[in-house]
């Protein structure tokens, strides 16, 4: 996570609230908002060392798969739950969204834009599955199995009642706001379910 | 929960950091005031035995007590003088430089009352009557347990624990300790536990208790003053114990099939798994008292903190006010990780600081008892951070 997107997501925190970060990884993002923003941080994730990582830190960190992992936790339970740059390896991926938006009142996801110039150059001129920094993988070991555009992340908070209450494209961590879905490397989102309210 | 089987399986596992504590010896503890069990029945006086590790230090702020499993005892870590070979059964995980670490912590090491092996116990002596307590001995209970060895704390000026540990059994006094004791604990490491007995576990303890209750040198608990031992009904307790501490898979990889010498088509022990479960239970039966056995399995019956809360372990673990770290191995079809993770809902309910390691172990229950890395790098972590 680039500090950009560290930023915005940290900006858009309120202090002392309760978060959740789904694949926390390392639990340097919760770290930061325990420290900057005295939140009641839990992190979820599957990967050993995420796990151990995490512990060193003292995080709250609870070991587990976040497709089957949230059934646990009640309803609106957290203030936020975070999901950076996780989405796009996931299986069920509009189950996973309804579950992250049961159990927060507000979501922030990051997605990686599949529609960079970069990735649209690689596959519509040279042919090939795009590899970059960002989707650092070849098509038979990748595990990202929903790639998203900026626009296609768009349309399905229209279709599937996702509010959109802000959102960011980044690209190199600077701020776009023209051509978006071409130039931004990463969309951050603030969401909340758009069904109830 | 069985050191015996985890003694057989250490071969296959490596080294561990640190080195052992060395020499030691036990200790004992009178304790006078009247112990007020769950049960009603009061016990008037006590001995507890103990050991410990580290130095206390002058604040008497790095304490950790290791609460013991079913067949355990105060002898956690390191050798005794004269038996090298009486290895403490925790002594992988605590010592100079292991994952709990006798130079920055005081560790005790505690057996508990009802227990065969030094404390206070149904085989020791009635001092109303003179002859061992035998079936009049009181049942016990995790919360009776736990209240005791607040009083061995008081009694070594312990206020507060900087942590208290247990695997299995020992797991349900940590938990316990952290909502009856919440201002004495602050940390609770729970392994491989459950917060409370499912039927299942139930039906297999009875099972076991059956086969004691049932042997004739049982006597109804009496068996102290006909110079006999239900040696008969501790085997089998033992077996049918033994089963379950194992999963399948690792049952599967050390035994398989193999016979020791061909079928004969009768009823000795062909396969090897029959002749290495006689074993254990023959050896168990020598040392372990049939009274205690039935009152730990008893123990683990009751445990249910959740009951006077209408079955909401959030509500009974409200109280609680340790950091938590939760550990559960995968094969452990004993005390399932989901057991666990019922542990770690009912503290996140609560906004409680916990963290929470699914090992992945072929070893079922055993796997708390050995040296699996990810495992023990995980409680070496929560304890580096551990302020003293």
């Amino acid at each position: 996570m680039n500090n950009s997107e560290f930023q915005t997501i940290s900006g858009w925190i309120q202090p002392n609230v309760r978060v959740l970060d789904l694949g926390c990884g390392d639990g340097e993002l919760l770290a930061h908002l325990a420290q900057t923003k005295n939140v009641r941080g839990y992190g979820l994730d599957i990967d050993d060392g995420a796990v151990l990582a995490s512990v060193s830190r003292g995080i709250n960190v609870i070991q587990g798969d976040l497709e089957r992992g949230l059934a646990e936790f009640d309803d609106q339970f957290f203030d936020v739950v975070i999901l950076s740059r996780t989405l796009q390896a996931t299986r069920k991926t509009e189950a996973l969204m309804r579950e992250v938006l049961r159990v927060g009142r507000e979501a922030i996801v990051t997605i990686p834009n599949f529609g960079h110039w970069t990735t649209r150059w690689q596959l519509g001129i040279g042919g090939r599955m795009p590899v970059s920094k960002r989707l650092p993988f070849q098509w038979y070991d990748t595990p990202n199995v929903h790639f998203a555009t900026l626009k296609d992340f768009d349309v399905f908070c229209a279709e599937k009642y996702v509010r959109i209450l802000d959102s960011v494209a980044l690209e190199r961590g600077a701020p776009v706001s023209r051509l978006r879905n071409v130039r931004a490397d990463v969309g951050i989102y603030r969401l909340q379910d758009g069904r109830n309210n | 929960m069985f050191l015996a089987f985890a003694a057989t399986i250490a071969e296959s596992t490596h080294a561990v950091a640190g080195r052992s504590v060395g020499a030691v010896g036990p200790k004992k503890m009178v304790l006078t005031e009247p112990l007020k069990m769950r049960s009603g029945a009061v016990l008037p006086h006590y001995e507890l035995a103990y050991e410990t590790y580290g130095t206390l230090n002058a604040t008497k702020s790095n304490a950790v007590l290791v609460c013991h499993a079913l067949n355990a005892s105060h002898h956690v870590a390191g050798h005794y003088e004269n038996e090298p070979d009486n290895v403490g059964w925790w002594d992988n995980l605590i010592g100079p430089g292991r994952a709990l670490d006798t130079d920055k912590f005081f560790v005790i090491g505690v057996n508990n009352l009802g227990s065969c092996f030094g404390s206070t116990g149904p085989a020791s002596l009635n001092p109303s009557t003179g002859t061992p307590w035998g079936a009049d001995f009181p049942v016990v209970t995790v919360e009776d347990w736990v209240d005791a060895q607040a009083r061995l704390a008081d009694a070594l000026g312990i206020q507060q624990f900087a942590a208290v540990i247990g695997g299995s059994l020992g797991g349900m006094q940590a938990l316990c300790w952290a909502y009856r004791y919440p201002t004495r604990v602050r940390h609770a490491l729970v392994i491989a536990a459950a917060p409370n007995l499912s039927a299942q576990n139930i039906a297999f303890n009875e099972v076991a208790r059956t086969a004691i209750m049932t042997d004739p040198d049982f006597h109804g608990g009496d068996f102290y003053k006909h110079g006999v031992k239900p040696v008969r009904g501790l085997r089998v307790a033992r077996m049918i114990g033994h089963i379950t501490y194992i999963s399948d898979e690792q049952m599967g990889e050390k035994f398989g099939r193999q016979l020791r010498d061909g079928l004969k088509f009768g009823f000795g022990s062909e396969f090897q798994i029959e002749s290495y479960l006689r074993h254990q239970g023959d050896k168990f039966s020598e040392y372990f008292d049939a009274n205690t056995y039935l009152r730990i399995t008893k123990a683990l019956d009751y445990f249910d903190p959740a009951l006077e809360h209408g079955g909401d372990l959030a509500k009974a673990l409200a109280a609680a006010t340790a950091k938590f770290l939760v550990v559960s191995f995968t094969t452990d079809w004993r005390f399932s990780p989901a057991r666990s993770r019922e542990i770690v809902q009912a503290l996140v309910k609560n906004g409680r600081d916990v963290a929470y390691a699914e090992i992945e172990a072929p070893h079922g229950h055993d796997a708390f008892l050995l040296d699996d890395p990810k495992y023990h790098a995980v409680v070496r972590a929560y304890f580096e951070r551990l302020r003293t």
